[in-house]
């Protein structure tokens, strides 16, 4: 307790102080109610009418709306290349820009800039963006290039570089199998800010392990949103996988204790927690998803913890990074909605200063559009190749 | 963290202290900031493109070189610009002259829509209007069920006659709903529609098919404030694709400065309508251009510092110990005022957040991020260990008592005492500091007069029934001041005044000496 830091909370407390005084100058002018912290949300049990449609909308892998006919999700090997031309779109302002950009005769300082410029769009960030817009003109001038095939080459290369090809992205879900205690199933905690997708993730990862031969059990530990535990034992019923949920309103912690206690009893492989969306900024919820880690640690080491960022994230992304990564130690990072024209540069920023690697892209709405995360044919999906 | 622009600013400047006067090159150096400052907070290169040459142009014109200030006058002309561009054109929303109005809403998946439809719903029928929600979005799992509960939360009706997950035809659902509204006297129709995104082209026709059948009034365009560069091209893609003829800004209780808005509003030109700043159905309000500017430029936020004290303190509790921290009666402000005021300032949010709000605190943010929340939970810990008074007397703790609240809380004795000391200190700083912010800040206008007040509703509190009374009395004195009293009548009374107000807010230089990193080094 050292005196600057009294120093900072004798300066809170006078802050404070003042804007009390200012509230009351506010409150003055707006005669409202004063708001209610929280209002108790009425549980409404909400009619299970979607377990009569468990059909996925995908064409290809349409069911007869038969509860007991199971889909058989994809091998999660074959599936980026498959995605691979939706990263590659019409819509690829970064594709193009490298494209023309390599089709010039003479690189001048004009097309350098734009070149930085379409970087920039793809919200890598004005750093990220300048460093390699130098390191590449630096590259080209010594090496003498002129040559269009050479230069795409580098750029290649020097992109590669900046995603990081030598990080662990494999997504660990083994737990521990100790001869002399009990197994205990792999637990993996997805989190994340609001609408980025985790419910969808957490639904397609369940498929993606299904596919590779493995128990899942899911746990609904989102008790906030309306009807998001549906949502997730929709995802559940569709593979075939049990979900663990708990009333509207019902403390996360418990949820996710009882899902993840449920995967060891049952002998399951991995325990999928679904978390609520929750704004970084808000130190309660943060708080609540501590408790949520500690609490599943008491039956069993998390072994990942998956932060779910949308690609169209501009640069807030590094400050939700930075602060999930505080309060439960983010493991891997999971990139969704890639199929808009959105390029998820942020995550360039994310690896480099948190140093968590992305290990898994959602490319689009159908049932098994997730895919592990591979640089290399990242990259080539971004240039066009 | 990012400096914020004003910081970037002055740094700038402060390299061209002596000059005398700004050249053009200078002007250029600050220019270069602003974009920079524009880019991290996601506003669209293009945009800020266009937005710095028209700075420029009236950097030129308004002949900033011969000012006095040019970082503030810089400033200043950015503030402005940006409040026009994003208030360019405001408007309510439009009521159909023959009901049911219809809003329809669209976006990317996860900006918000369901729960921006009970927001709405919220909102509208405060206003004395029946909506009812309408669940076209067929498409993600159980988005009816969450429309359904949506609405239940809000009191109002839902009309989902079909079960969703990928069944039924969106179309048909918004084109009955129209009569079902009419038949059941819903004067207000809010469309929630599937997310999409701008490059899915089945999608586009299809939210575009259901606009051709239900002909909206208002086709709502949700957006997520933390946006990046792609906003632009997303909110292309729905005009072209669907057209919409207003903006949602959603999420904005994060942290993202949401230079979104400012593309939306410049390339497209449709006005921002409505923003939506929490998880709560009654989180939701008229979009404000002037908070935005100063969001998207990070200029400290006294306002949304404000706003949250007023969400989350106990303005009874808080005002009690003001004044007695101010010297105003009520006794010795004690460490049970302090405990109460250190968890107020905690409920704000982390305590490098709130100072983060206040302007000039850019130079502090090394020292801001090193603070370390969990020693404050020791000193709850402590206090929590204290009898009532004890907390309110600190000098009654002798040895045996110390070594009591030790135990309780778990610490060393000699934790106690440097408790005990530093909050003797710390006291006494809080006192001046307080002091000089009342003087010299933004309470200047209005410091003397609440706990004036308060003290005058002190002496007959003797029973609760008085006290109550005396409360009422507090908060109602200032409703009516007598100019006379507080001088010169510069007292904002308006919302609008303590914005201005608030806009000159700096730290007092005292204060700022306080925080100055030379003067706490060497106990370190």
């Amino acid at each position: 307790m050292d005196p600057i830091f009294w120093l900072l909370i004798a300066c809170a407390v006078a802050i404070v102080a003042v804007l009390v005084t200012a509230v009351v100058v506010r409150r003055r002018g707006m005669a409202l109610p004063p708001r209610v912290e929280r209002p108790e949300i009425p549980t409404a049990p909400t009619e299970p009418a979607h377990t009569a449609s468990t059909t996925p909308s995908l064409p290809g892998l349409a069911h007869e709306a038969d509860t007991s006919a199971l889909d058989v999700p994809e091998a999660p090997a074959s599936r980026l290349v498959r995605l691979r031309r939706r990263l590659a779109g019409s819509q690829n302002a970064l594709a193009r820009g490298l494209a023309d950009l390599l089709a010039k005769d003479r690189i001048d300082a004009a097309t350098w800039d734009d070149f930085e410029t379409t970087l920039i769009t793809s919200d890598l960030g004005v750093g990220p963006a300048t460093e390699l817009t130098t390191a590449l003109r630096q590259r080209l001038a010594i090496d003498g290039i002129v040559d269009s095939v050479q230069a795409h080459a580098i750029l290649r290369e020097e992109l590669i570089r900046l995603v990081g090809p030598d990080v662990d992205r494999t997504v660990h879900t083994s737990g521990i199998s100790d001869p002399d205690a009990e197994d205990v199933p792999g637990v993996v905690l997805v989190v994340g800010v609001n609408g980025t997708g985790k419910t969808t993730t957490v639904g397609k990862l369940a498929r993606v392990l299904v596919a590779e031969g493995k128990t899942v059990v899911l746990g609904a530990a989102d008790t906030f949103r309306a009807a998001a535990a549906d949502q997730l034992t929709t995802w559940g019923d569709r593979v075939g996988v049990e979900t663990v949920r708990g009333a509207e309103g019902a403390d996360p912690a418990s949820v996710a204790y009882t899902a993840v206690a449920a995967g060891r009893d049952s002998g399951a492989d991995v325990v999928l927690v679904d978390t609520a969306g929750r704004l970084h900024t808000k130190t309660g919820l943060m708080d609540e998803l501590g408790k949520v880690k500690r609490v599943i640690e008491k039956i069993a080491p998390v072994t990942e913890v998956l932060l779910v960022l949308d690609a169209t994230t501009g640069q807030n992304g590094l400050v939700q990074a930075r602060t999930f990564a505080e309060v439960v130690d983010v493991t891997g990072i999971v990139l969704t909605k890639l199929d808009g024209s959105a390029k998820g540069g942020i995550v360039v920023q994310v690896q480099r200063e948190l140093g968590v690697p992305v290990k898994l892209i959602g490319l689009g709405e159908g049932v098994d559009d997730l895919a592990p995360f591979d640089p290399a044919q990242f990259v080539d999906g971004v240039l066009g190749d | 963290m990012f400096d914020t622009l004003s910081d970037r600013l002055s740094a700038t400047f402060r390299t061209l202290r002596g000059k005398g006067r700004l050249s053009d090159a200078d002007i250029d150096e600050t220019l270069r900031e602003i974009r920079i400052a524009l880019l991290e907070a996601d506003v669209s290169l293009t945009v800020v493109k266009d937005f710095v040459a028209a700075i420029r142009e009236r950097a030129k014109a308004e002949d900033l070189s011969k000012s006095l200030n040019p970082a503030q006058q810089i400033v200043k002309i950015v503030n402005e610009e940006l409040i026009e561009i994003l208030g360019g054109e405001t408007r309510v929303l439009r009521f159909a002259k023959k009901p049911p109005t219809i809003i329809m809403l669209a976006g990317l998946q996860g900006a918000g829509k369901t729960t921006l439809a009970g927001k709405l719903a919220v909102w509208l029928k405060a206003q004395g209007h029946t909506p009812m929600l309408v669940a076209a979005d067929l498409q993600r799992p159980n988005a009816v069920n969450q429309l359904q509960v949506v609405a239940k939360q809000a009191g109002v009706a839902a009309y989902a006659p079909q079960p969703g997950n990928g069944v039924g035809d969106p179309v048909a659902v918004a084109r009955e709903s129209v009569q079902v509204a009419q038949h059941h006297l819903h004067d207000v129709l809010i469309v929630d529609t599937a997310g999409r995104l701008g490059v899915d082209d089945e999608l586009m026709q299809q939210a575009a098919d259901i606009k051709a059948a239900v002909n909206p009034d208002e086709v709502l365009f949700v957006v997520d404030a933390m946006i990046g560069q792609d906003a632009v091209n997303t909110a292309k893609a729905f005009e072209t694709g669907v057209g919409f003829d207003g903006v949602v800004l959603t999420k904005l209780d994060g942290d993202a400065r949401g230079g979104a808005a400012l593309s939306i509003a410049r390339v497209i030109g449709k006005p921002i309508m409505f923003a939506s700043n929490g998880e709560k159905l009654a989180d939701f309000d008229l979009f404000h251009p002037d908070r935005m500017a100063g969001r998207i430029l990070d200029m400290g936020d006294m306002l949304t510092l404000i706003e949250q004290a007023e969400r989350h303190l106990d303005k009874e509790e808080s005002q009690k110990a003001a004044s007695k921290l101010l010297g105003l009666g009520g006794g010795e402000f004690g460490l049970q005022d302090f405990l109460g005021q250190m968890q107020a300032v905690r409920r704000m949010g982390p305590l490098s957040k709130v100072f983060g709000m206040l302007p000039g605190m850019g130079q502090m943010r090394d020292q801001l991020d090193a603070i370390d929340e969990s020693s404050i939970d020791r000193i709850e810990a402590i206090i929590h260990s204290m009898t009532p008074a004890e907390r309110a007397n600190v000098s009654i703790l002798n040895g045996s008592r110390r070594s009591r609240i030790a135990k309780g809380a778990g610490v060393q004795v000699s934790e106690v005492n440097n408790l005990v000391t530093r909050f003797v200190e710390a006291r006494k700083m809080m006192q001046s500091m307080g002091g000089m912010m009342t003087a010299g800040g933004p309470g200047a206008r209005k410091g003397r007069q609440a706990p004036a007040a308060k003290k005058k509703g002190r002496g007959v509190s003797g029973n609760p029934a008085k006290r109550g009374q005396a409360a009422i009395a507090s908060a109602a004195a200032p409703v009516a001041p007598d100019p006379s009293v507080f001088g010169a009548g510069n007292m904002p009374r308006t919302e609008a005044e303590l914005a201005e107000a608030m806009k000159d807010f700096q730290l007092p230089p005292e204060m700022q000496q306080f925080l100055n990193p030379k003067n706490k080094g060497p106990q370190r």
